[in-house]
């Protein structure tokens, strides 16, 4: 069945394949800018030198229309549906429109077949499998639209979790940002200057995911509407960017391209806290899809709207 | 920043060339190799799938973002190499086996690994640029001459033999003389590190960890 008010589930699978080879191809340009804007004030020489490589390897993946970094990462979707969008199909639909989408992306892009069975290590080459690609959902009040987003993490470092305490206070939240930035951050594991994201709150899964989500979905230049969390976010980027470390680990003071912090209420007893760093190749795209067939493509998320931070009970 | 540009295999009077901290492009034939290789070769015991030391003696802890296409051929996308200090266990029996005398990867190995697995076999480390560089890198790659293993491994894993041209661009990291850039940053690092954390009070909880000092690795 289709008609006027439906969002056809083939258009889902074609926005979903476009949007997976422009993640691995395009660097957005929020995060290219921020990049270009630190080779303005990083003064030292190997620093400016990974800067600069970096700037003419994103150069030459949109000219080649090749992928930025051969480790493509994760591919993932965050699915943000108007509560009147409908779906052709039903969700599960466009969850089989976004499987389709992401096997046939691998072989045409290529993107490096990563996902693989955790125990048995077996691999389909085409990274889908248990769980992959994960496909994460909100919902928009008063819209009819669909937003697809894909983010394509790399995997390994970069990321922590601690479990504080309400007495650690500031000082607990600067000093295991610092632990986090200083430990992956050696020879440049964190593959920095990253969007670091900090998710404080919530019940331990919440911090991860949120902390998640601020480094992935989240742009250069942004700021959490709430003040005090904004000026927070502007000071731990200033704190990361002074410890005199920089890309691969070379002295410098390019470490922090943003920070970005999400919260969520917690447990009275505690503060729990992950820290993310969205690398060097910090891919995401996004497209709105209408019914009727129009599509706009962009780079900003704009996952986090005040629908989605609501505190109150309505 | 000095820069030099070295045919593969290289030859060790150009290798003596090498300090750390220079950019080196690469031309001529290097094969990629990383874990799957290794357990198969040095562990298993199998044989490598073609004579090496007649291929290159460059080895690349990298995976493509390669795929097979219908009528047998390659394409390669993009090629960013991956972390290799997880490899330091197997470099000297690799050193034996194969002749390797360039490894180029991500992050380094320890100054430990370059005093005891490659300065006494007289090979250097590389590391890519960033990371990765991995649309730069793509480019140099001129022809795939073969795949090995491919079925066996995998598209990530397997062994891929590349010829490239301006291959790179790479630092040295660990030069003939045993200094690696990692660690001499490092230490000009954890000079400053103390001045991060001035003034920041310890959490109630402590955390189990191998290690509490700031000033070490945790790779």
């Amino acid at each position: 069945m289709s008609g006027p008010r439906l969002i056809a589930a083939s258009a889902i699978e074609d926005v979903a394949f476009e949007l997976t080879r422009q993640a691995a191809i395009v660097i957005p340009k929020d995060y290219s800018d921020g990049i270009k804007a630190m080779l303005e004030t990083e003064e030292n020489e190997l620093s400016k030198f990974v800067l600069k490589a970096m700037v003419e390897n994103w150069e030459a993946a949109e000219t080649d229309r090749r992928a930025m970094c051969a480790d493509t990462g994760l591919p993932r979707f965050y699915v943000k549906a108007g509560n009147e969008a409908m779906v052709e199909g039903g969700f599960v639909a466009l969850e089989k429109a976004l499987r389709r989408a992401v096997a046939r992306a691998t072989s045409e892009v290529p993107l490096r077949p990563n996902r693989v069975h955790p125990l048995s290590r077996a691999d389909h080459n085409n990274n889908v499998g248990i769980r992959a690609p994960e496909i994460d959902y909100s919902f928009e009040p008063e819209a009819d639209w669909l937003d697809l987003t894909t983010v394509h993490k790399g995997g390994l470092f970069g990321t922590d979790y601690r479990m504080l305490f309400p007495g650690d206070g500031l000082d607990g939240i600067k000093k295991f940002f610092l632990d986090v930035l200083v430990q992956f951050g050696r020879r440049g594991l964190a593959c920095q200057p990253a969007i670091i994201g900090i998710g404080l709150g919530g019940s331990k899964d919440t911090a991860m995911t949120i902390g998640k989500q601020a480094a992935c979905l989240r742009i250069v230049g942004d700021r959490n509407p709430d003040p005090k969390i904004a000026a927070l976010e502007a000071e731990l980027k200033a704190l990361g960017n002074s410890i005199g470390m920089g890309p691969m680990g070379f002295v410098g003071t390019s470490m922090v391209v943003d920070c970005h912090i999400e919260v969520a209420h917690t447990h009275t007893g505690g503060m729990p806290m992950s820290v993310h760093a969205f690398c060097l190749s910090s891919r995401r795209a996004v497209a709105r899809l209408r019914a009727g067939g129009k599509v706009e493509y962009r780079t900003d998320p704009a996952w986090f709207t005040s629908y989605h931070r609501r505190e109150g009970v309505e | 920043m000095k820069e030099i540009r070295l045919k593969a295999p290289v030859q060790p009077e150009d290798l003596a060339k090498l300090e750390a901290g220079m950019v080196v492009y690469l031309d001529g034939v290097l094969y990629t190799g990383r874990e799957g290789l290794y357990r198969r070769v040095l562990d298993e015991g199998l044989g490598p799938p073609v004579e090496l030391a007649a291929v290159s003696n460059v080895n690349f802890h990298c995976s493509p973002a390669a795929a097979v296409r219908p009528d047998g051929s390659y394409q390669v996308g993009a090629v960013t190499a991956t972390a290799s200090f997880r490899f330091s266990k197997w470099m000297s029996r690799w050193f034996d086996v194969s002749g390797c005398r360039m490894i180029i990867g991500k992050g380094g190995m320890s100054e430990e690994d370059y005093r005891q697995h490659f300065v006494p076999n007289g090979a250097v480390y590389l590391t890519t640029v960033g990371y990765g560089t991995g649309a730069l890198l793509g480019r140099g790659i001129k022809r795939v001459r073969s795949v090995h293993w491919l079925e066996e491994l995998g598209i990530a894993q397997a062994m891929w033999i590349f010829e490239v041209e301006a291959f790179g661009p790479f630092l040295v990291d660990g030069d003939l003389k045993g200094n690696s850039l990692f660690e001499i940053e490092n230490r000009k690092v954890n000079a400053k590190l103390t001045d991060a954390y001035a003034g920041l009070k310890e959490p109630a909880l402590r955390r189990y960890g191998e290690t509490t000092s700031r000033r070490d690795e945790v790779i």
